[in-house]
């Protein structure tokens, strides 16, 4: 896959990255500012979120009621999310109407209104997107072992916020939220797709640089006190399943160790994006009936994160079996060395990975930003060989550095039964 | 402006200039389209082998029949199939409707005939081991324990039920817990034997191989496939019209949200009303925030984070509906204005304004669609399970066009009585 790409930062602070790709009449732009649920302090969680929200209910030259109309009636589609870390916009559209998008996204990085009964009306929207999410049993585990894993650091808290907030923040906090993040000099704007360089680039400068620069906006740094000991917790809710899930800590994505710990993640749980029906707690827990089904999850994160692995138990399993069976499969990882063919194997996986990712031009544009939160665009062409240099050593050591029983948080969901 | 400066040299509308199609002999249609952007390749496909067929004392077997394809065959084990797809970073799976078992991979290109060679096997040698059947059915029945706590699941199996009661439609094809439970290898080694075979198989290559490669490719593993005795599924029953509304909640305790499905019939994929009745609900519950079931339900009201409408098009009868998930104490409040949206709806139709918007992202969105191998494998698949001709996409700017306001407003009268409607709840 061609990676090249231009970068530059225009006077007012605000990065760009544009990647030409000519396959298909499709243009992705995407706006990311560093602010996510990682900057918010108790009685405002879910804030970040909110705004986001708020973000799509128009400016005065983009009233809300043509926003998504202007958009949808050229055949694009747009959306927002919000992590941890970041909060970000996206356009895909037809190649010839990008500009639309461009308009759209230089206005409401700062012309956004916020009007009082807008922020009334989400706020009950909001709330039934957690209610929504609170009828999973596996939303609320995951909640209350990021609750417990986190005592000090922001992560502690769901993205979409607890329901106390959600019930409490005013029109003028997410207005200030707004003013305060949506600056140019803390944006990216990372595009891709079927345009030329120098026009796309002279089009930027004269939508996006006459926004002011503003105050480099502080982020919320609380770093996380170690953990002394294994941490274990249960939620009991209705059902008839029971879930685990076992969270480690993982280093932030810079960190060295970042890259032999994908190889232990693939190892155990599958290649990202693939099947995972050959991986090790598979093998050990599906395949020996201890489980129904076994997953794994890391993020690429600012700060220290966790990596969770999340077992659905067997209707006749014990829990406490299953994770001495967990238990027994990283002793091994780090008691044996690893091949190297398990190493070529995870390489290979990464590199059809990316084959298809290259497909899809907003795919390929996420990912210019995406990696620019928290490193540069040199952490994605680098990834494979990056992945390529891992040893079995290196493996076997990472196993043993961050897979230790006492820095873990073990949750189990206790289903009360069927319904009543 | 951003000048359009594109360097695009390829025609980017699939068309009869590069859609290849060829028939095997023994009956399976095989599709091509290259795509050499990048080295991968998107597989598809389907055969007659679905739901319709199988018993309501069996309900689920269709399902699990395919499930259990790439549980072993006679060459392989599962953790030799999985093996061996997986160290290649490919993926394929199966899965089964009413009419169709389908399925679906992706892969290098250089791991195609590998890919091929794993689709093959599974389809004519399956072995359905047993202890690979028991672990999962133990996997499915924990499924259908999960299903059974799913409010919009719930909902809408509480729909199909309801609107096509009596007709083959109103099953859920992962069947319930008896049924799941009743199943044995001998059923399915018998489903496989009188249902599975090439004639009426489609299958699609697109990505980085000549199209003629791609046939070779399949006809190499699949083009010595006969099962003379293949059975010929019935023809689908007429589904019985409502008389009046029809209501059914599923309770289910402890849970913060209720999912609600409001609907009917609506048409199928090949009748002639489908692009007006599409068009027609792109306003209703699509366009922009959700059209204007989003707009009175969100956006309005704050009642749901989500509220839209749908249809549900198929071979047979079709459905469309309303969904949302809202607050348990707000379900009837939001069932009443869907209701008034649907009564406005067929009063007046749609304004000019609105049917143009839908147009326009109709034909805009086109290439969004048909961006990747896999967009473009379901594009033709499409073409080829409904008929619609291999110039379909080169014909769709003209015929979404034509629709008129009278043509969206016939057929939303034709199909929506806000008299005759299924409301389907579950929650507390």
């Amino acid at each position: 896959m061609a990676n090249k790409i231009t970068q530059l930062t225009l006077k007012n602070g605000m990065k760009v990255l544009l990647k030409e790709i000519h396959t298909a009449p499709i243009i992705s732009s995407w706006v990311w500012y560093r602010v996510g649920s990682k900057d918010e302090s108790t009685g405002k969680t879910g804030i970040s979120h909110w705004t986001e929200h708020m973000q799509f209910k128009g400016t005065k030259k983009f009233p809300a009621s043509m926003l998504d109309k202007a958009i949808s009636r050229e055949g694009g589609r747009w959306n927002a999310s919000t992590s941890h870390d970041s909060t970000r916009y996206y356009e895909t559209m037809p190649a010839d109407k990008i500009d639309l998008a461009l308009r759209l996204e230089a206005d409401r990085m700062r012309n956004s209104i916020y009007k009082e009964n807008e922020v009334a009306s989400e706020r009950t929207v909001i709330i039934s997107e957690r209610e929504g999410h609170e009828n999973e049993p596996m939303f609320r585990l995951t909640e209350a072992v990021q609750n417990t894993a986190f005592r000090v650091h922001p992560y502690r808290h769901e993205i979409i916020g607890d329901m106390a907030d959600l019930h409490t923040i005013t029109r003028d906090d997410l207005y200030g939220h707004y003013r305060t993040y949506y600056v140019p000099n803390n944006a990216i704007l990372a595009i891709a797709g079927d345009f030329e360089t120098k026009e796309m680039l002279k089009r930027i400068k004269e939508l996006f640089e006459p926004i002011p620069k503003g105050a480099t906006p502080p982020r919320l740094t609380r770093p996380e006190p170690e953990q002394k000991g294994e941490i274990r917790l249960s939620v009991e809710g209705p059902g008839e399943t029971t879930f685990i899930q076992v969270a480690y800590r993982f280093p932030d994505a810079t960190h060295p160790d970042f890259f032999p710990l994908q190889v232990v993640d693939s190892l155990l749980t599958g290649a990202s994006g693939l099947s995972y029906k050959t991986s090790r707690l598979y093998r050990a827990l599906v395949d020996h009936e201890y489980a129904v089904n076994v997953s794994g999850w890391s993020e690429s994160t600012i700060d220290p994160y966790l990596y969770r692995i999340t077992i659905t138990n067997h209707p006749k399993g014990n829990p406490e079996e299953a994770i001495k069976v967990l238990d027994g499969e990283i002793r091994k990882l780090q008691d044996e060395l690893i091949s190297r063919a398990e190493i070529t194997r995870a390489v290979k996986q990464a590199s059809a990975v990316f084959a298809y990712g290259s497909e899809n031009i907003t795919h390929q544009a996420f990912w210019m930003g995406y990696v620019e939160m928290f490193s540069s665009y040199d952490w994605f062409t680098t990834y494979l060989d990056k992945l390529a240099k891992v040893t079995p050593k290196d493996v076997q050591r990472v196993a043993q550095k961050y897979f230790q029983p006492k820095s873990r948080v073990i949750g189990i969901y206790i289903p009360n039964g069927a319904e009543a | 402006m951003v000048k359009r400066t594109s360097k695009l040299t390829q025609p980017s509308l699939p068309g009869p200039d590069d859609i290849y199609r060829e028939v095997l002999s023994n009956g399976i249609t095989v599709l091509a389209r290259s795509n050499f952007n990048s080295p991968s390749i998107s597989m598809g496909g389907y055969l007659p082998a679905g739901a319709i067929f199988e018993s309501d004392a069996k309900l689920g077997l269709a399902d699990f029949v395919s499930s259990s394809l790439m549980r072993g065959t006679q060459r392989r084990n599962f953790d030799e199939i999985y093996n061996e797809l997986e160290s290649v970073g490919a993926s394929m799976g199966f899965d089964s409707g009413v009419h169709n078992i389908s399925f679906g991979g992706r892969t290098l290109v250089e791991d195609l005939p590998l890919l091929l060679k794993l689709l093959s096997e599974s389809l004519q040698t399956p072995t359905f081991p047993k202890d690979e059947v028991e672990k999962l059915r133990a996997q499915w029945l924990t499924g259908l324990a999960i299903r059974a706590q799913d409010t919009s699941d719930m909902a809408s199996m509480a729909f199909d039920a309801m609107l096509f009661e009596g007709h083959p439609y109103s099953r859920p094809s992962d069947g319930y817990v008896e049924t799941i439970q009743s199943i044995t290898r001998d059923d399915m080694e018998k489903f496989h034997r009188l249902y599975f075979g090439p004639r009426g198989m489609v299958i699609a290559i697109v990505g980085a191989i000549e199209p003629k490669k791609a046939v070779e490719a399949v006809s190499r593993v699949l083009g010595g496939w006969q099962v003379p005795g293949q059975l010929k599924a019935s023809v689908l029953p007429p589904h019985k019209p409502l008389k009046k509304t029809v209501k059914r909640h599923h309770a289910l305790a402890g849970k913060s949200q209720s999912d609600l499905v409001i609907g009917m019939v609506g048409p199928s994929r090949k009748g002639p009303e489908y692009l007006s009745a599409s068009l027609g609900n792109s306003v209703l519950g699509q366009f922009g925030m959700m059209g204007r079931i989003g707009e009175v339900v969100r956006e309005k009201s704050g009642l749901a984070y989500y509220a839209s409408s749908s249809l549900g098009a198929g071979i047979g009868p079709g459905t469309w509906e309303v969904s949302a998930g809202v607050n348990p104490k707000n379900l009837k409040k939001a069932i009443g204005l869907i209701e008034k949206e649907l009564r406005r709806f067929i009063k007046s139709g749609v304004t000019k304004q609105e049917l143009a918007d839908s147009q326009a992202n109709y034909i805009g969105r086109l290439p969004l669609s048909l961006e990747s191998n896999s967009g473009v494998a379901n594009a033709i698949l499409n073409i080829e399970r409904y008929g619609l001709g291999l110039d379909y996409y080169q014909r769709y700017v003209g015929m979404v066009r034509e629709v008129t306001r009278a043509d969206v407003l016939e057929t939303a009268r034709k199909y929506i009585d806000p008299d005759r409607l299924v409301i389907a709840t579950a929650g507390p």
